[in-house]
């Protein structure tokens, strides 16, 4: 019994110094910026930011190789936060963009050609005879992005299309893998005009399946001032670099496809 | 004697290969061997870990357990042991290499649990290996260990390529080629 205590005992307390000694040789230095930059950060490990998680953007700071402005969950707050730690001023843009469905075709503007009663999600109804709606492009609204969705901030309205809340989209884009449709796209937040089409269709088929689809009439092309919008694959399509917001394609659109988000 | 260590390498190694003939070290086995690079490098920690302890613990088993006759305190004793490699190995390997300490991740601490690295010490105990061979044979059995990591590794980075069946997809396909190349291994049987 004894002997038990006494090797056992002592075995341990040899290996523990042993451990601690080589602790100390083989220290690794971490920097403390970066841990104080890890506590404030969300930690949604969404890589909005362009690192693989809020650790790697962390450290990436910490080093001074990524900007203290990168966070788009955080937003302003957090970079002044960063900020602060790493003794620079921060200067968030609210450039972020957030995740859009670009269909407006809901239970009465776009009707269904069959009661599907499968598997209630969007990628298997897809599957089954090109969907239940007649428009082959459609939002089916069974919901795929909002179970992707980790901040609520997708959902599917009484009218039966995903809509985005953008104040709480934090721009992760699982919404845009999950839709087997392909039919949620990232626009800048700060512009609010979008085609709210994504039917390559040619517009008498658009017109027979929807009555707010995009018809490619090319009228927001010769009201736009800019030149933003065009139409390409019977599809007006708005390029955001060029856009001034002046809403006159809203104005002209005569099925009422571009809308104010 | 040179013979004698040869046949002991090669029958942990390839002919009793840890992995596919006594199913042991599975966890790391199908949890590290996604990569050829990561595969080595868990190979090479487990290699340390499987010598090192193969050494201690005989010599544990002869001047503690066998001199005060303490045999039942084997299992903790040994695990005692390798608890404390696997730390060393963990330290160095953070220090040396953070990438490789990132994509080995959980499964470096847990060679410490790794049942391949206890398994070689109490099999050398009940084989009555002496103090060479003892170290010989657990680095044959981390050979072989390395062995059938990368093997599956290779295979696994291959698969990638292609476009399974979604019920195959992922772990499913895994187990299968490790079924497969388990059953290739058995050709080795009664070499010696």
């Amino acid at each position: 019994m004894l002997e038990a205590i006494i090797s056992l005992g002592s075995l341990g307390i040899l290996f523990g110094v042993l451990l601690a000694v080589a602790s100390k040789a083989f220290e690794v230095q971490v920097d403390p910026k970066e841990e104080e930059i890890m506590e404030i950060l969300p930690g949604a490990n969404c890589g909005a930011c362009g690192y693989p998680g809020c650790s790697a953007y962390a450290a990436a700071v910490a080093k001074g190789e990524a900007d203290i402005n990168d966070c788009p969950v955080g937003g302003p707050k957090l970079a002044a936060e960063i900020g602060a730690i790493m003794g620079r001023e921060a200067s968030f843009q609210e450039n972020r963009i957030t995740a859009t469905v670009r269909c407006n075709g809901d239970n009465s503007s776009a009707p269904k050609r069959f009661e599907y009663q499968g598997i209630e999600t969007c990628s298997a109804a897809d599957i089954v005879a090109n969907g239940f709606k007649g428009c082959s492009y459609g939002c089916l609204g069974l919901g795929d992005c909002v179970k992707v969705c980790e901040f609520d901030a997708i959902h599917v309205n009484d009218k039966g299309i995903a809509v985005v809340n953008e104040d709480k989209c934090v721009s992760c884009k699982k919404c845009v893998t999950a839709c087997p449709r392909d039919i949620i796209y990232m626009d800048p937040v700060r512009e609010f005009v979008h085609v709210l089409c994504n039917s390559y269709a040619k517009g008498p088929i658009v017109r027979s399946v929807c009555s707010v689809g995009c018809i490619a009439c090319g009228i927001c092309e010769k009201n736009c001032p800019t030149d933003a919008i065009i139409v390409v694959d019977n599809l007006a399509v708005i390029n955001y670099d060029k856009c001034i917001n002046c809403g006159l394609c809203e104005k002209k659109c005569p099925m009422n496809t571009i809308l104010k988000a | 004697m040179i013979t004698n260590i040869l046949v002991i390498v090669a029958s942990a190694a390839i002919i009793n290969n840890f992995v596919f003939k006594q199913l042991l070290g599975i966890c790391p086995f199908l949890g590290v061997s996604n990569k050829v690079e990561t595969s080595l490098g868990m190979g090479a920690a487990v290699t340390f870990v499987m010598a090192m302890a193969s050494a201690v613990t005989w010599a544990i088993q002869v001047y503690i357990l066998e001199a005060f006759s303490l045999e039942y305190l084997q299992t903790i004793m040994f695990i005692l042991v390798v608890a404390t490699l696997v730390q060393l190995v963990e330290m160095f390997i953070k220090k040396s290499s953070p990438t490789l300490y990132k994509a080995l991740g959980v499964f470096l601490p847990l060679i410490t649990t790794n049942c391949a690295v206890l398994g070689v010490a109490l099999l050398n105990v009940r084989s009555e290996y002496g103090l060479v061979e003892s170290v010989f044979s657990g680095i044959g059995a981390a050979i072989g260990f390395t062995l059938a990591l990368v093997l599956l590794a290779g295979i696994r980075e291959s698969l990638e390529e292609y476009e399974l069946p979604k019920a195959f997809d992922g772990l499913p396909i895994v187990l299968i080629s490790a079924g497969i190349i388990a059953l290739a291994f058995t050709g080795f049987q009664g070499f010696f």
